[in-house]
């Protein structure tokens, strides 16, 4: 299904300064009902990560901090069981996942005479449980089930469409008898930055040469095919894979065979 | 001229402009106006630029390189032709060795224009010519300068008549607009009587009509054989035998005069008044003192001149306006070796007055100028010097001269060097000497009597009798060709008497002449042919060695100078001596018949074009092959060309040209008569315009050289000339754009063109008299599509084949470093050679080398075809075959080493050890298997081999032939193969086991438990589950939901949960799309909601009232969740989740707290042996360090104790009843 340049503009207007919530996805689904929740989501994400990577220093100085921490603390301190951490992250239109690390590693901080490493705190993230602070593993774990765009599970769920995309590939790689190379195969034979899988015979799609597949799984915008193209692509090209290629940037995990773009 | 050379020192006109000035005779757009201006005033001498220009090279550099390896060059040599000059006074036809350009007269115009334009240039200030003039007579008083020469002294070339003369010269004021005042290089002075002083020009006597005639030798060049018949008589009586040029009719009176000189010098050396000692220095000596002058940069003495003239002269030169390139290179090279400078007369040292003018101060004034010039072209012409041989770029790169002068040109020459792969030998290939026997052609059925067949055949046997004897003893010194075998060859032609024997025989010469001289380089000599078997004893290391060796012992010192006149070297000699020996008519006309014939078939030659594009190895590899077809075919064209050559013009050969105007005139209507042996012109057309100059040029100029005196003024001829010229100047070497040339195809053009201008019987000023028809030429090409000329078909060895003067280059600069490697160290590397003491104890070696004889005996009576096929089938088969082992024998021992690491793993625990050691055991352990693959190699091969080799030669192919072959391309394939596996088997093993080692430790050491058993999908499995991304994404809304925050209407139906719980199932039960993380997260959200459903959070949706879970449909729920957990989920579960201090709180903060679900929950994990009792009771240890409200604690331990108290029950199914009922009176008890 190939999204028009219009339609994609059209979704991500609608896409700013929303919050990453269930509510937003909702809303969304509601207004572009012909779109998967899938694509929606993928662009949405998207477009939210683009608004997170402008405005995420804002949130890291130290008052940004310590105001949010004391925020928080006068909220827990009113009513333990409000989602005080999720409505702040909205207010200051921040994730709430990152919020929560913001707010755990400071709690940490305060408690804990050494300071946190990360993988102690993506530890606790994963499983609040650890959490010593029974309210607080509480607020950062709604934080994280309601964050629709950031957080151990949306990365998860992400790694997971990748992973089921590529296994479509190859089924349909299979059910056309296209003979090819997967990345195993490839590393095997000593390449260090593969695609996912090469051609053995190149194949031609509406009028390109196709040498090789990279399946993203994500919705191919314009910035993240630049992104990709620049930090993936072009070691293929000089590794001599193949100076054509195919990017599968596809946006549900329905519709693996969407080429939604193409360069 | 001079104005013109003058202006461009005055930098009155960019070198640009004066070089599109010469090029082309319109005037071009991007001239200056002023620039335009005093050109265009100086018109009429534009033909005439070049030849003063490269005149005056020479004649300045006279002083350097008196005695040196000629320079040669070949000019007009008289000025008749020119426009407006028709009576213009005879000069001198014919040159000595530096006789390059005689001067040419002036017309009026330009004698009326140019001494303006010097005015002008006076009025405008001094140029730097004459500041240095100046300072130059000054400073040579005072010994300032401390340099060899004078400045003045270039206008006197030694030995300049007799002491009285010089001062009536000077006492002239110099006219500059006289060419006359500037004598070519070497010419030779008049004599001391009877000339004008101020003319330097041989007054040889020479009548008009000669002049007109052209006639000429070829300057400077070595002895001619260019009438090869020993019959004919050799003109070339010069006493100075290589060095100088026949038919210098002064040579009596120059050595004179050196004589004089030297005596003279002799006389002066001793005094003390001499200005410096260089120039008192005797003359170096031939035989002598060959040390060479230290070139200093720092003494160079007029830097901007010689830039600014070594500037015009590389534009000349790249703009190929000069006649040869690599001649001029070899000046250029002479004068970056030069030794010393030669004295100057002592007269000389004396300023003149009236010499000011930059031309008038000699342009080399000592060795560091010469170098500095020589360095200047040689930067302008880096990119010819890139594309000679590796052996002359190291010797330049190595040239302590050059790197003194230009460290970055010599930077550049290294890389050049580095990079070059184009090794070029010098010495000439043995030819093969092996006779054929032609069974299709030469049979019975050919012939139209059984005598004619028999008289073929005995004169078959007389021709190779001949043959052999030729071979045996034409080195014997006193034998003579025509002596010995003349009387038999003439008895053998007179036997052949009908025509079609003639055929017969003609086809057997001609195929013999293409099977001995033109492998591989169209000459021949048994060099070391006596001694085969020597040589094939001998390893292939050491045979290069001794390659090389013998390539230093034979290669001929100097094959003649840059610009040899055509030669008939080895074998072709035979061939040559046997066509006029046999002085047949029928033979000659038959072969002149078949050898055009075969041009012809050869010069349209469908040659393979492959795409020159291609960058893959493997397509190289081919790339190869066609060019070693082009090269085969170019080569015996070449040879063919020059036979039909030297037989069409035989008839009309003669040591001179004709000597009066009439008689030339009247053999010129007579053989403009004459229709042409080939047609060559319409071949060359056809050539140029299909792009296949690179093929037809090359053949035709041999042709051409065989040409006599009156060809270039036929008609015919002279329009094949005028093509030929055109082309010469098209090729511009730096353009380089779609469509172009290939650049070594170009070099190959200008060197053969070249060559072909300096041959004596070419008029000389042919190449710069030749105007005009430039477009029309242009317009030809134009129409031509992508042809060989484009294709990258020509390469150095091939370059070098056809023009084996161009390594007169190599040999001048190795015969420097030889001259100076007494001082600077040793350049030329010593070859070791291999002795041959152990040479009679390898018999096996022999056999081998006679077996690799046989083949090739085979291969030569067989069409080429065969050769080819069953090279490439042993090149793939042999590559095959390793690729083969690599897959078998190498994986089975991987796997091997895969199984017994496992095995080191169990015996010794974990840990295994370190894993280089258990790398060196296990190699010692595989490696000696490696020697299987030698014969698994040769099983493979031979298996493989015969069937390729049948499947690609025709069908027809005899039995024997086939077995032959294929016995032949298994032995190839195999020898390939062996040769690999034995050098690189070993490595091979190591690191393949290397790789599964450290592939096997790796996957031991993180994860032994997720490693363990894995289902797949059942095989009906047709993987329509769910997504598991979207059974994570659906659960973490129910989750988001039931944590909240959350709008009125939200909720879950209990429907929706109980359907996401059986997709849940089925994704686990198809592993298609599951990856472990996923699974992980999955578990992980189970147990999240299985808490949530036992603490009762979860808002359904419903009537109002409800909003929440009924007991059974909850506990249907958890039933469905533990059947999950128990049976699908192949990761750990993190049950204990359930019981952390979160999920727990879920359940302290309702009211009232209702137990009996996390009750039963526990309960049927214990049943199901999911979580054991100990393992409950840990986490329930650790709850107490959680803070609670009190009440809850005590329930949690009034609740739980008899839980874990409660032994192990048989029944499951009543205990659940049990339970059921127990917790529901708890719970009302509590309540």
């Amino acid at each position: 299904m190939i999204l028009t340049k219009a339609q994609y503009d059209e979704i991500a207007q609608c896409l700013v300064s929303v919050p990453p919530t269930r509510q937003s996805l909702r809303k969304l689904k509601q207004r572009f009902p012909s779109q998967s929740q899938a694509t929606l989501l993928s662009i949405f994400s998207q477009e939210y990560q683009k608004h997170i990577k402008r405005t995420h220093a804002k949130h890291h100085t130290s008052e940004a901090i310590e105001s949010y921490y004391q925020r928080y603390l006068n909220g827990v301190g009113r009513n333990g069981a409000a989602p005080v951490l999720l409505d702040l992250a909205n207010e200051v239109d921040y994730a709430p996942s990152l919020m929560a690390r913001i707010i755990l590693e400071r709690f940490l901080q305060e408690h804990e005479e050494t300071p946190p490493s990360k993988s102690v705190i993506n530890s606790m993230l994963r499983d609040p449980s650890q959490i010593p602070d029974g309210v607080l593993a509480n607020q950062v774990y709604q934080c994280i089930v309601n964050d629709c765009c950031y957080g151990p599970l949306v990365d998860c769920i992400k790694h997971a469409i990748g992973h089921e995309h590529e296994v479509l590939l190859r089924d349909l790689l299979l059910e056309k008898s296209l003979s090819f190379l997967d990345e195993d195969q490839l590393r095997a034979k000593g390449y260090d930055k593969t695609p996912d899988f090469i051609l053995q015979v190149p194949v031609a799609v509406e009028g390109h040469i196709i040498h090789w597949i990279e399946s993203k799984a994500s919705f191919g915008d314009e910035c993240s095919h630049h992104a990709y193209l620049h930090d993936q692509f072009w070691s293929y090209w000089n590794s001599s894979l193949g100076r054509h290629s195919c990017r599968i940037l596809t946006s549900s995990p329905s519709a693996t065979r969407d080429r939604s773009t193409n360069n | 001229m001079a104005a013109v050379l003058e202006s461009l020192l005055r930098e009155e006109v960019s070198v640009a402009a004066a070089v599109r000035w010469i090029a082309r005779s319109a005037q071009s757009s991007e001239d200056d106006p002023g620039e335009a201006a005093a050109l265009s005033s100086l018109r009429p001498l534009r033909k005439e630029f070049v030849p003063f220009l490269l005149n005056f090279l020479r004649e300045q550099s006279s002083r350097v390189l008196p005695q040196g390896p000629p320079t040669p060059a070949k000019a007009p040599g008289s000025s008749a032709a020119l426009p407006g000059r028709p009576g213009g006074p005879p000069r001198g036809g014919r040159g000595a060795r530096s006789q390059l350009f005689p001067p040419t007269e002036p017309s009026s115009t330009a004698a009326a224009e140019a001494p303006s334009a010097r005015r002008g240039g006076r009025r405008r200030g001094p140029g730097p010519g004459r500041e240095r003039g100046g300072r130059g007579s000054g400073g040579l008083e005072e010994g300032v300068s401390g340099e060899s020469s004078p400045w003045a002294g270039g206008r006197r070339p030694r030995g300049s008549g007799s002491p009285g003369s010089p001062s009536l010269a000077r006492s002239d004021p110099p006219n500059l607009s006289n060419l006359e005042e500037f004598p070519p290089v070497g010419s030779v002075p008049p004599g001391p009587a009877g000339t004008k002083p101020s003319r330097r020009i041989n007054p040889t006597p020479v009548s008009e009509e000669r002049s007109l005639s052209k006639p000429k030798t070829c300057f400077t060049s070595p002895p001619i054989n260019c009438v090869p018949s020993s019959q004919s008589s050799v003109p070339d009586t010069s006493p100075w035998g290589h060095g100088l040029p026949p038919g210098c009719r002064s040579l009596q009176e120059e050595r004179e005069m050196l004589r004089k000189e030297r005596s003279k010098q002799l006389q002066q050396s001793p005094t003390p008044a001499c200005p410096t000692s260089e120039s008192g220095s005797p003359l170096p000596s031939r035989t002598g003192n060959l040390t060479a002058e230290p070139a200093d940069p720092a003494r160079v003495s007029s830097r901007q001149r010689l830039e600014l003239i070594a500037l015009i002269y590389s534009s000349c030169i790249a703009e190929n306006l000069v006649p040869n390139l690599f001649l001029e290179l070899f000046f250029v090279l002479q004068l970056l070796t030069a030794r010393r400078m030669v004295a100057t007369k002592e007269s000389d040292l004396e300023p003149i007055p009236g010499a000011l003018d930059s031309l008038e101060s000699p342009l080399f004034q000592s060795v560091h100028d010469c170098v500095f010039f020589a360095v200047q072209v040689l930067e302008h012409q880096f990119q010819v010097l890139s594309y000679l041989d590796k052996g002359t770029l190291k010797l330049l790169a190595e040239n302590e001269r050059l790197l003194c002068f230009s460290p970055a040109l010599q930077g550049r020459l290294r890389a050049a060097y580095e990079g070059s792969v184009a090794k070029v030998s010098l010495a000439m290939p043995p030819s093969a000497q092996a006779v054929s026997f032609q069974p299709e052609t030469d049979n019975r059925a050919n012939f139209s009597s059984d005598r004619a067949f028999h008289t073929f055949k005995k004169q078959r046997d007389v021709f190779f009798e001949v043959l052999r004897e030729w071979e045996d003893r034409h080195e014997e010194p006193g034998w003579d060709f025509e002596k010995g075998l003349g009387s038999r060859i003439r008895a053998m032609m007179g036997q052949l008497s009908a025509a079609c024997s003639h055929s017969h025989f003609v086809r057997l010469f001609q195929k013999q002449l293409l099977q001995m001289c033109q492998s591989p380089s169209g000459t021949g000599g048994t060099v070391l042919g006596e001694a085969p078997d020597v040589l094939s004893m001998l390893g292939a290391d050491k045979l290069g060695r001794l390659r090389r060796l013998q390539e230093r012992l034979v290669a001929p010192q100097s094959s003649g100078g840059p610009c040899p006149p055509p030669t008939f070297p080895g074998c072709q000699g035979f061939f040559r001596d046997f066509i006029l020996s046999a002085s047949s008519f029928q033979f000659n006309q038959h072969l002149m018949d078949s050898l055009s014939l075969k041009i012809r078939e050869l010069n349209s030659l469908a040659l393979p074009q492959p795409e020159p594009s291609d960058e893959d190895g493997e397509s190289d590899v081919d790339w190869q092959g066609e060019r070693r077809q082009f090269a085969m075919v170019l080569l015996s064209l070449r040879l063919l060309a020059k036979f039909l050559g030297f037989v069409a013009f035989l008839p009309y050969r003669g040591p001179e040209p004709p000597p009066t105007r009439e008689l030339q005139d009247s053999i010129l209507a007579l053989r403009s008569q004459v229709p042409p042996a080939l047609d060559v012109r319409a071949l060359l057309q056809q050539g140029l315009r299909a792009r296949r100059a690179v093929l037809t040029v090359p053949w035709l100029v041999e042709f051409l050289s065989l040409a006599d005196h009156i060809v270039p003024l036929l008609d015919y001829y002279r329009s094949i000339f005028t093509l030929l010229l055109h082309l010469h100047r098209s090729l511009v070497l730096s353009k380089e754009s779609e469509g172009e040339m290939c650049f070594l195809n170009k070099l190959l053009l200008l060197a053969v063109l070249g060559w072909l201008f300096q041959i004596p019987t070419v008029p000389e000023d042919l190449f710069f008299l030749e105007e005009g028809q430039l477009d029309t030429f242009e317009v030809d090409t134009v129409t031509s599509e992508q042809g060989l000329d484009g294709m990258p078909v020509v390469d150095q060895h091939l370059l070098y084949t056809c023009c084996p003067y161009i390594g007169e280059l190599r040999k001048l600069l190795a015969s420097w470093v030889s001259g100076s490697s007494g001082r600077s160290g040793g350049f030329v590397r010593k070859i070791t050679p291999t002795t041959t003491t152990g040479l009679g104890a390898q018999p096996p070696r022999t056999t081998q080398g006679l077996q690799a004889q046989l083949a090739q005996a085979f291969f030569h009576n067989q069409p080429p075809s065969l050769r080819r096929t069953v090279e490439f089938v042993a090149e793939r088969i042999g590559s095959n075959c390793v690729k083969h082992i690599k897959a078998t024998l190498v994986a089975d021992l991987v796997r091997q080493a895969e199984s017994l690491l496992q095995e080191q793993l169990v015996t010794q625990g974990q840990e295994g050890g370190d894993p280089a050691q258990l790398l060196e055991i296990l190699c010692s352990q595989l490696c000696p298997h490696g020697a299987q693959a030698l014969t698994r190699g040769r099983e493979f091969c031979q298996k493989k081999s015969p069937g390729a080799v049948r499947a690609l030669l025709p069908e027809e192919t005899p039995a024997a032939v086939l077995s032959s072959a294929e016995n032949i391309a298994v032995g190839l394939a195999t020898e390939k193969a062996c040769a690999w596996l034995s050098a690189n088997i070993t490595a091979l093993i190591r690191r393949e086991v290397k790789a599964a080692v450290s592939r096997t430790l790796r996957a031991q050491g993180p994860e032994p438990a997720a490693r363990g058993e894995r289902r797949g999908c059942s095989r009906a499995c047709e993987h329509h589950a769910p997504l598991p991304s979207h059974l994570i994404s659906e659960i973490k809304d129910v989750l988001a939901l039931a944590v909240g925050p959350r709008d009125p209407e939200e909720g879950v139906s209990p429907e929706h949960l109980e359907q996401l719980l059986g997709q849940l199932g089925q994704t686990l039960r198809c592993r298609q799309f599951l990856c472990p993380p996923a699974e992980q997260h999955l578990a992980k959200c189970s147990v999240e909601l299985a808490s949530l459903l036992v603490a009762d959070q979860i808002p359904v949706l419903g009537p109002p009232v409800q909003h929440r879970l009924e007991r059974g449909q909850a506990r249907r729920l958890l039933h469905m969740l533990l059947s999950l957990w128990k049976d699908d989920f192949q990761v750990p579960v993190p049950l204990q989740l359930l019981l952390s201090p979160r999920n727990l709180g879920l359940l302290a903060d309702t009211r009232p707290r209702e137990w009996d679900l996390l009750l039963f929950l526990l309960r049927e994990l214990v049943e199901k042996g999911l979580m054991g009792r100990t393992e409950i009771e840990a986490c329930l240890g650790s709850l107490h360090d959680a803070q609670w409200p009190k009440d809850f604690s005590e329930e949690l331990a009034t609740l739980f104790n008899p839980l874990l108290a409660e032994p192990h029950m048989p029944e499951p199914q009543l205990r659940a009843c049990e339970l059921v009922q127990t917790n529901r009176g708890t719970v009302l008890a509590q309540s």
